[in-house]
């Protein structure tokens, strides 16, 4: 059941994450940004990770799209379709596709199939955040404040 | 069962190869940093998976990388957008490519 | 025990249905079970929906000194049949200009989002439909995708009402979601888990038999309630805090251009989120399942649930009768003035009463940490003295 899970999700990820680099209207492709996140989130919880897939869907859907969705409304409407497209990228990127599948099927896998674990719980991540990791917590607490004084005064009027 | 790890990654290139695409081809600084975020969340499906199939699955190092690197994109994706703002207002265009005050 | 025959009926109705699978293969019993879950969750709550819009409507008549619908069936109880007729034979209106495929996702959207909600609540002993590890989180998560389908909705139409509306209801609900979080945060951080069951679970226990440890008892599990339940209220887009789809000035806001079905299933989840906003508060504060008198504890779990639930419900029509419709910058005034700073306050006295031990002392304390800030806030924010008195003046 899981390998059809895989297919489906992989389908639906690739799918929208390809819509949200062709379509050629801003707000569809800010809506296939957010399908593309959430079939991340689902492949999250295939692996076990299921405490980083919610917070991947509520940092993404929840903020980041949201965010998105509002710049392209202030923006202005007429902005909102993209004309020019850089056929050039297009090549680089087959490029570095072509060169990554190249490299992960010439090495060894690691292991063939995934070790059983117990449950990553809650509890084990907020432990493991609190001693071994407090200090980067710190640090992303800091960056997060930053970025927050500094997008406001970003958008701050520039008249005052 | 769980699929092999072969396959997460090939998902995760494609994720991220197109990504590239989006930062790389398009000309409206939103989709630049669409394309961005999705090279991030590539990288993070990357991570989780190496700690799914990797030799210490007990300690949650990969999800560790993972959940600071969402919160690292969430800043991002913000001070990306108030910029996209800030230029919108002062030039009143988001297309990359006429931003060019700097070009020789 | 006779008690504990009814009050685990409805599990041991969903594994006698099971065992009639008991030869197939593990994933079949793994997807009937689920179906059994979600088909039992939105019986319960499509009657609840249907029951609640015709009682809202009566309750309401009383307040105001009217009867109420009462021409379909018994009472009017038949009401909500009616109207769901009515609403699946109408014509579905979608504007020529507008975004057909944004416009048609959008109702799914939000009711998916809304019903998914539900799924994390426990309802009673042993009956959590989707028993998570980081159920609270799954929860909020599920909850701000509706954000993004509001704003599907109003973008989709192309309708300048329903943009504004949109837009409205997008920013009162991304600066209440602030407090809503924030407020759960004392009792995770008291709990010391993010799963509804464990949360329910440390609420069981009863000083001297009778005053139960809901976290409701407690300073700042009291604060936290009220601030949550007034979060509740906003993100559900009720009385006062509806600006979104005020009548009177933008239509129906985001939902102006929908007709029919559509407009019912909006409808719809807004009530679902309602009862998923009301049960996560009666899971968070009002000790969930579980009795506030131990001697009453024989009636069964779900039943003390659902009262819970429809006593807030009725405090939701109730202050809709009563209070007029707030103004949208006093709605983010409160929400980033008042609200956010006593949420994290309830974190500081959460921590005050836990670090005191949990017994009068920390009791005191906690409530001492809220008062002192409350009146700080209140001083502070204090604008009556900007203004003059009041003179009236009258037509000659």
């Amino acid at each position: 059941m899981n390998s059809v899970a895989f297919i489906l999700i992989a389908i639906l990820t690739l799918a929208a994450a390809l819509a949200a680099a062709s379509l050629p209207k801003l707000i569809h492709a800010a809506l296939s940004f957010a399908v593309t996140f959430v079939g991340v989130a689902a492949f999250f919880f295939l692996l076990g990770a299921e405490f980083v897939g919610l917070v991947q869907i509520f940092v993404y859907i929840g903020a980041v799209a949201v965010l998105i969705v509002f710049t392209i409304l202030l923006t202005g409407r007429d902005a909102g379709k993209d004309r020019g497209f850089n056929w050039g990228g297009v090549a680089i990127a087959i490029a570095v596709f072509g060169g990554l599948i190249w490299a992960i099927l010439k090495t060894q896998p690691l292991s063939i199939a995934a070790p059983p674990i117990e449950a990553l719980t809650v509890r084990r991540i907020g432990e493991a955040l609190m001693t071994s990791y407090v200090w980067p917590l710190q640090c992303v607490g800091v960056l997060l404040t930053a970025a927050l004084i500094g997008a406001l005064i970003l958008v701050m009027n520039e008249e005052r | 069962m769980t699929p092999a790890l072969h396959l997460f990654l090939i998902v995760s290139a494609a994720l991220f190869c197109i990504g590239l695409l989006a930062a790389l081809s398009r000309r409206h600084a939103i989709f630049i940093l669409i394309g961005i975020e999705m090279m991030l969340a590539a990288a993070n499906l990357n991570f989780i998976a190496f700690w799914r199939f990797g030799p210490q699955p007990q300690q949650p190092i990969g999800v560790m990388v993972a959940i600071f690197s969402i919160a690292i994109a969430a800043a991002e994706a913000a001070v990306g957008l108030a910029l996209v703002l800030a230029v919108y207002r002062h030039y009143r265009t988001t297309n990359v490519d006429q931003l060019n005050q700097l070009k020789g | 025990m006779s008690g504990d025959v009814v009050d685990q009926i409805f599990i041991r109705a969903k594994q006698w249905l099971l065992s009639w699978l008991a030869g197939a293969p593990d994933w079949i019993i793994q997807v009937a079970s689920s179906l059994l879950n979600i088909f039992a969750l939105l019986g319960v709550f499509l009657t609840l929906f249907a029951l609640i819009s015709v009682l809202e409507r009566k309750i309401l008549g009383r307040m105001q000194n009217r009867y109420g619908p009462n021409r379909v069936g018994p009472f009017g109880l038949f009401q909500p049949i009616a109207d769901g007729i009515k609403m699946l034979i109408k014509e579905d209106i979608v504007p020529a200009r507008a975004d057909k495929i944004v416009h048609f996702l959008a109702p799914i959207l939000i009711a998916a989002t809304a019903i998914l909600a539900l799924g994390v609540i426990p309802y009673g002993r042993n009956m959590t439909p989707f028993a998570i590890d980081g159920g609270i989180l799954f929860f909020f998560a599920v909850g701000s995708t509706t954000e993004l389908a509001v704003f599907m909705a109003g973008w989709g139409s192309n309708n300048k009402f329903s943009m504004l509306g949109a837009m409205r209801a997008i920013a009162q609900m991304v600066s209440y979601e602030l407090p809503l979080i924030i407020t759960t945060l004392p009792v995770v951080m008291v709990v010391g888990a993010l799963s509804p069951d464990a949360i329910v679970a440390a609420q069981s226990s009863y000083s001297f038999g009778f005053v139960p440890h809901w976290f409701v008892t407690t300073p700042w599990g009291a604060a936290a309630f009220v601030l949550f339940f007034v979060s509740g209220l906003v993100e559900s887009n009720r009385t006062p805090f509806d600006v979104p789809e005020g009548e009177s000035e933008i239509v129906a806001g985001h939902m102006t251009e929908y007709s029919g079905f559509k407009y019912a299933t909006f409808f719809m989840a807004e009530y679902i989120g309602m009862f998923a906003i009301s049960g996560l508060t009666v899971t968070l504060f009002l000790g969930g399942w579980h009795a506030p008198i131990h001697v009453l504890q024989f009636i069964p779990s779900y039943i003390w649930f659902f009262a819970k639930l429809s006593a807030l419900l009725f405090v939701y029509i109730w202050l809709r009768g009563t209070l007029p419709r707030t103004r949208i910058d006093h709605i983010m005034n409160f929400a980033w003035k008042f609200m956010l700073p006593m949420a994290f306050t309830c974190i500081l006295a959460a921590a005050v009463w836990h670090y005191m031990g949990r017994g009068l002392a920390g009791w005191l304390c906690s409530l001492a940490v809220i008062g002192i800030v409350y009146i700080a806030l209140s001083i502070l924010l204090d604008t009556r003295k900007r203004f003059a008195t009041r003179t009236y003046r009258f037509a000659e």
